[in-house]
């Protein structure tokens, strides 16, 4: 059967045991990833079939499971090293982007950096504190990385296969609560490149741009807006590092309208450097100042006032209003 | 917590603050029965129960040889910082024999996992000394290939090789491999939680992997004490691997402790902490001034014990080497100095382009796009300097 209908959680476990199946050379790495098949169950039942040795359940220590990833790649393994939660990544930070970033630039070239991390992120599971972050703007400011964030389930196995051939790292967020959002995966369609944004909804007065969980806010933003008279397109950015830029443009020359949305705080956020380039690119076909619509610039909060913090239907629709408006 | 209480702590507190500095750490002996020693500072042999070697004639005057070479390389590179055609220099000066004896354990597909240190121990590997001096210079960030002599590239920030040496280790049992690593560090280091992380997953994994800890007492101005309460090498018995402390001036026991921790890995039996007990003489780069924080009589102290002059007294004592083979390496060492500064006065800067390069593998859109921007920036000029920078560096000649 080449087409089902997975889960996003499920997509990304198919992809993982299929490249496990393809390459000797991948390894899977981190903490819980074995037995338990990882907090998420993403690695469900690839340590029984691959063996402790090709599914390494880690020391729980981040640094080391990211500083051990990069001796194994420059012995010519690949591996995929799971950061359990966003919020739990800082500990490598240092591992990232002093070395993982820095590695291939330092050897001009000579060695090659094929280490994939999988980082459930963002909120809206209701989690106590570290466990709902977005900070990918914190790795996309970092040369060297790439960053890219599936929004559907198709995406999610093949851009986990993409990356897993990259020979440059890539940082995988994986939008947490969206794991059991079902779609298509076809496992045999020939997929897009990685780093190329796709037009979700196709719309006219107006773009909204956003990756991983939000993508479904904003088509769902598009489908009320369009109850009221406006057509909305919707970009999956789905790379934030390299970002899709002739997709951006061409669809902000077309609406002249954009608002981008993201869950990270919008202060130095991804947004702000959309916002800025497309003002460069096509300052003189936009109606309205370029709208960002994210987190606020505080710790992100206790669970029962995330509903509050995240953007939401409302608050696109709002940006969206504000944007018409000029 | 009473008042009184608090008071009576405070004086000892602020004591024990002063007098720090004169509280050194006791430094082992020869007679320090935890410390492996196969030749005195006087250059003899001394019988250790554990640990044994009997070199060739050919091989000792090898040894010296490549410490001499080392040193006068090194020594080199501190006068071309000084001229200011390096930006910086680390040296090596006092940690030859720990750099030369561990370096000489190593077989060829053995790996290393250096800091920015090892000038000797890529000697051994058979590095280009003045592929070292890229990154001094300021025209590169090391850009060796790491797979040419086993030896990866520098590392600067403190202690994050250890892990890398934990990954390749554990990729080489994969492997199955009998190859094993070596990592290096300092007693800074040791502080440094990747450098806890690395003893954690290596124990774990059971990695073939070598901890060679270069203990030269300072960390830029830090004492060893400011590190640690308890000996380096002891700090591998709560991982549940051996430690060893070597004396680190002596070349012949950090080969015989080196060679028998790399066997130990080799026969999967996984990772042991070697400290070499040495010393920095130098400061801790060209930008250090070592009189601000430790006193010239320990200095004195430990050049009483300098690896090379041991060697030497051995190798006299011993009747292995005269006054024809001493200078013969004289010449060879002035023929390596001079090569290496004029391989160095030539490094050309590189092209400004160049720091578009090798950022990634695939490529990257921005990376072009700014590539591209720069180029048409640059060529917007009508009249490029290339002539004034040319003078100018003629001129510093």
């Amino acid at each position: 059967m080449t087409v089902q209908k997975l889960p996003i959680a499920k997509a990304i476990n198919e992809s993982l045991r299929k490249a496990l199946d393809t390459d000797p050379k991948v390894l899977i790495m981190g903490e819980d990833v074995g037995k338990l098949g990882g907090v998420f169950r993403v690695t469900d039942g690839l340590q029984k079939d691959f063996g402790e040795d090709r599914v390494i359940d880690t020391p729980l220590a981040e640094s080391g499971i990211i500083g051990t990833a990069i001796g194994l790649a420059l012995r010519g393994y690949r591996p995929v090293a799971e950061i359990q939660f966003d919020g739990f990544v800082f500990p490598a930070y240092d591992q990232i982007v002093t070395q993982l970033a820095k590695m291939h630039a330092r050897a001009l070239g000579k060695i090659k950096m094929p280490v994939v991390i999988r980082i459930p992120y963002g909120g809206g599971i209701g989690a106590v504190e570290h466990h709902s972050e977005s900070p990918e703007a914190l790795f996309a400011h970092v040369a060297g990385l790439k960053i890219v964030s599936p929004s559907t389930a198709s995406d999610a196995y093949w851009m986990m296969q993409q990356a897993i051939q990259s020979d440059d790292p890539v940082i995988f967020f994986e939008p947490k609560r969206r794991y059991w959002d079902k779609g298509e995966v076809n496992t045999e369609a020939i997929p897009g490149p990685l780093h190329r944004a796709r037009v979700a909804r196709e719309g006219s007065d107006l773009t909204l741009a956003a990756y991983g969980p939000m993508v479904k806010v904003c088509l769902e933003a598009a489908a009320a807006a369009e109850e009221e008279g406006r057509s909305l397109e919707v970009l999956d950015l789905r790379s934030m590092s390299p970002l899709d830029f002739e997709t951006i443009q061409a669809s902000a020359e077309k609406t002249r309208r954009l608002v981008v949305v993201h869950e990270a705080p919008v202060f130095f956020g991804s947004g702000a450097e959309i916002a800025a380039r497309v003002t460069e690119r096509c300052f003189y076909h936009l109606e309205a100042p370029v709208i960002r619509v994210g987190g606020y610039h505080s710790p992100y909060p206790p669970a029962r006032l995330e509903d509050e913090y995240l953007p939401g239907l409302d608050r696109v629709l709002d940006a969206v209003d504000r944007s018409l408006a000029y | 917590m009473t008042v009184e209480s608090t008071a009576a702590r405070k004086p000892r507190r602020s004591s024990g603050t002063k007098r720090a500095s004169a509280k050194r750490t006791p430094q082992p002996q020869s007679s320090d029965p935890q410390l492996v020693q196969l030749l005195s500072p006087e250059g003899e042999r001394v019988e250790h129960p554990e640990y044994r070697i009997d070199p060739t004639p050919d091989e000792l005057r090898g040894l010296y040889r490549d410490m001499v070479l080392t040193r006068r390389f090194d020594a080199e590179a501190t006068a071309l910082q000084r001229q200011g055609e390096l930006g910086l220099w680390a040296s090596l000066l006092g940690q030859e024999a720990a750099q030369i004896g561990s370096g000489r354990a190593l077989r060829d597909d053995d790996y290393v996992f250096p800091t920015y240190r090892e000038h000797g121990v890529a000697w051994c590997r058979g590095v280009d000394p003045t592929n070292l001096l890229g990154m001094f210079r300021g025209v590169n960030h090391g850009g060796w290939d790491p797979n040419s002599n086993n030896f990866h590239l520098y590392t600067i920030v403190i202690g994050s090789q250890t892990l890398h040496a934990t990954g390749y280790a554990m990729g080489v049992a994969k492997d199955g491999a009998d190859s094993a690593v070596i990592a290096y560090f300092g007693d800074g280091a040791s502080s440094q939680g990747d450098v806890a992380e690395s003893f954690t997953f290596s124990a774990v994994y059971n990695a073939p992997v070598v901890f060679f800890c270069q203990n030269n007492q300072w960390a830029i101005s830090e004492p060893t004490e400011k590190q640690t309460r308890v000996p380096l090498y002891q700090r591998a018995q709560g991982y549940g691997f051996p430690g060893i402390r070597v004396d680190g001036n002596d070349v012949l026991a950090c080969l015989a402790v080196t060679r028998s921790a790399l066997e130990r890995a080799r026969r999967g039996e996984g990772p042991t902490l070697v400290e070499a007990f040495t010393y920095r003489m130098g400061a801790h780069t060209t930008s250090d001034d070592p009189t601000k924080y430790r006193a010239d009589e320990e200095r004195e102290a430990w050049e009483a014990k300098d690896p090379i002059l041991r060697l030497r007294r051995c190798l006299e004592r011993e009747g292995h080497a005269d006054e024809a083979f001493f200078a013969a390496l004289d010449e060879e060492s002035e023929a390596l100095g001079k090569r290496v500064r004029e391989v160095v006065r030539a490094m050309p800067d590189p092209d400004p382009m160049a720091i578009f390069d090798h950022v990634y593998a695939d490529g990257h859109t921005l990376v072009d796009e700014e590539r591209a921007q720069f180029a048409a920036y640059q060529a917007s000029f009508v009249d490029t300097d290339t002539t004034g920078t040319a003078s100018a560096a003629e001129g510093s000649k």
